[in-house]
This record gives structure tokens, sequence and C-alpha cells, in this order.
């Protein structure tokens, strides 16, 4: 029953963007009974890039996992997108522009987040230099017996 | 003396970082908004407290001029609620209202009965201004300058000390440049 009333609230969300996408193209614009997208590929990329999209009301879930209004309006932002033929670029730029960097839970190689995909390098490094220490420290002692 | 020194300093470098990571003043929703120097995005949408009216930052170009977002779900819109109306009273900049997430009625409803700080309402049904100004979550403030852009932006509720020491600056500064 709820499952049924989120699928007519998405339709009704949808009606006008998808209406005005079907005038262009025959199929692949509507959501299915499982509200999803109709064409398949769309709906592939559209479960991809919602978990890679930040929910910024609750942080540590993404938009695809999260149920507040904001993540589900952003949902329906990435679809539209999608049905109009918008690039994942695109749509990444869309989010970074209004949200910053911080909306993707993958942030992409930059001068500012060179620490955080350094970080685990560091700490091999680290890791690499106290075993080479601690190996090279018990090969000097003498052995027992 | 670096098996002393090493330690040491691991164990400074790791206060540093606990003092950063668990100030408990360091507000862990507050994020850079990327809109700040970027021009203010537009909307046009219609008044809540009339429907056939329309409420547009258009018309406010070479004005200094505050967006506030708020909604009557949203508790902490009520608790800044005194805040605006004392702020308004000042007459210093037009405040703008962001309704969002929200019903006209009960808006309307608030705003008879607490006292309307704003010079108009813009009624955001759908959330799309929202998005577009890069909102998540309610009390936000947006200052708006002459040139239209966006020059700075808080979260959490308003209140005298915050529009004393936060907003009346950059509205000095953002009138002085553009004048």
């Amino acid at each position: 029953m709820i499952r049924a009333a989120r699928v007519w609230l998405l339709g009704i969300a949808l009606l006008p963007a998808a209406s005005g996408a079907l005038a262009q193209t025959e199929s692949g614009t509507r959501l299915d009974a499982n509200g999803q997208l109709e064409d398949p590929t769309l709906q592939v990329r559209f479960e991809r890039i919602t978990k890679e999209l930040r929910c910024l009301v609750c942080q540590n879930e993404s938009i695809a996992d999260s149920n507040v209004e904001l993540a589900s309006d952003l949902r329906r932002q990435v679809r539209e997108m999608l049905v109009a033929g918008k690039s994942d670029d695109a749509i990444f730029k869309f989010m970074t522009d209004r949200y910053g960097e911080f909306v993707r839970f993958g942030p992409p190689l930059s001068a500012k987040t060179l620490l955080i995909w350094g970080a685990p390098f560091i700490a091999l490094l680290f890791g690499v230099v106290i075993i080479y220490r601690v190996a090279r420290n018990r090969s000097r002692m003498p052995l027992d017996e | 003396m670096w098996k002393f020194l090493l330690p040491f300093a691991a164990f400074v470098a790791l206060v540093v970082l606990f003092a950063f990571g668990l100030n408990p003043n360091r507000d862990i929703h507050a994020l850079p908004s990327p809109l700040i120097g970027k021009p203010a995005p537009e909307f046009a949408l219609t008044d809540v407290m009339d429907a056939s009216k329309i409420v547009s930052n258009a018309t406010l170009k070479g004005q200094v001029y505050v967006l506030n977002v708020w909604g009557t779900w949203c508790g902490a819109c009520r608790q800044e609620h005194e805040a605006l109306l004392e702020i308004a009273q000042q007459h210093v900049v037009p405040i703008i209202g962001l309704d969002y997430m929200d019903e006209r009625e009960k808006a309307k409803q608030w705003l008879t009965q607490l006292g309307n700080p704003y010079s108009a309402v813009a009624f955001d049904t759908d959330g799309r201004t929202a998005i577009d100004w890069g909102v998540y979550g309610a009390p936000e403030t947006y200052l708006v300058d002459t040139k239209g852009r966006v020059i700075f932006k808080f979260i959490t509720p308003m209140t005298a000390d915050v529009w004393h020491h936060e907003f009346l600056p950059r509205i000095a500064a953002a009138r002085r440049a553009g004048a």
C-alpha cells in the first residue's frame, strides 16, 4: 500500500518531465510498476550515480539510500537529467556546483583532495619503514641459547 | 633519541588532530558553499501569501539583500523568528523568504500569527530553487551583493549577535564596493 502510494507520488513528480521527454524519444522515459526507469541502461546509471552522491542531511548515507525529502528531490533531479540525455559528468557537475565536492563520495583528485588520496600511501610507507626497522633490529639480536 | 622523539611527535600530532576533530564548537554540518562569489541563482516563484503574485530575485538586482530559507516544519526556524523580526525592524536590507518543503496554508498561518519579517516570501513547492541554491537544511541565510553575487552563507538560526558581527559588516562592505 505504502509502496503503491510512493510509486504514485513519484509518477506525479515525474509527469511533466516524462511527458516532455516522450515527445522526443519513443520509449525508456517512464517509470515502470517498480518505480524504475523504463530504460534499463538509464536505471543502471541512475543507481550508480545516486550511490555516488552524498545525502547532505544525513552525510553518511547516499541519496540512493536516504529517505529524507532532499534526497528524494535530488533523485528526481538525477532521473530528469538522465531522461534529458545528460552525461554522468554533467550530472555530477550540476551537484558539485551547488553542494560542493563534499556531495561526492569519491572526490576527484585535485590539490585540495591530494591528502585524502595520498594518506593511505603515506600510511603504507610508514608501515614499510617500521617493518624494515623492526626486522633489521631482530636480525641483529643475539639468538637465545 | 629517536626512540623517544618519534612517539612523542606522534602523540602531539594526535592531540592536534583531536583538538580539531573533537572540538565541540565545530559544527560538523557546516559546509563551505560553492556558491560564494558566484551569481545568485535566479528564481521566479509564487508569493506564499498570494499565489497569483510572483516573487523573483531578478527585481532585486543592484541591491544588497538577504535570502532566508525556512519552513513551518523547522523548529530552528521558529527559534530564529524573533531575531528576524527585530532585524526587519532595522530596515537595513530587504529580507526575502524562501518557504521550503512547506504547505501554503501553514506558512500563511505562521506569518500572520508570529509576524512577517520578510519583504516577500517565495513559495518553493518542489524544492528546485532550494537545489539551485545548494540548500541542505533550514534555516539557511544568504547574503547577495549589489552585483547579484552570493557573498555569504550562514546555516543554523539567525541571532542578533550573528546579524551584528557577520552580516552588518559584510553589508556595509558590499555597499561600499557597489557604490
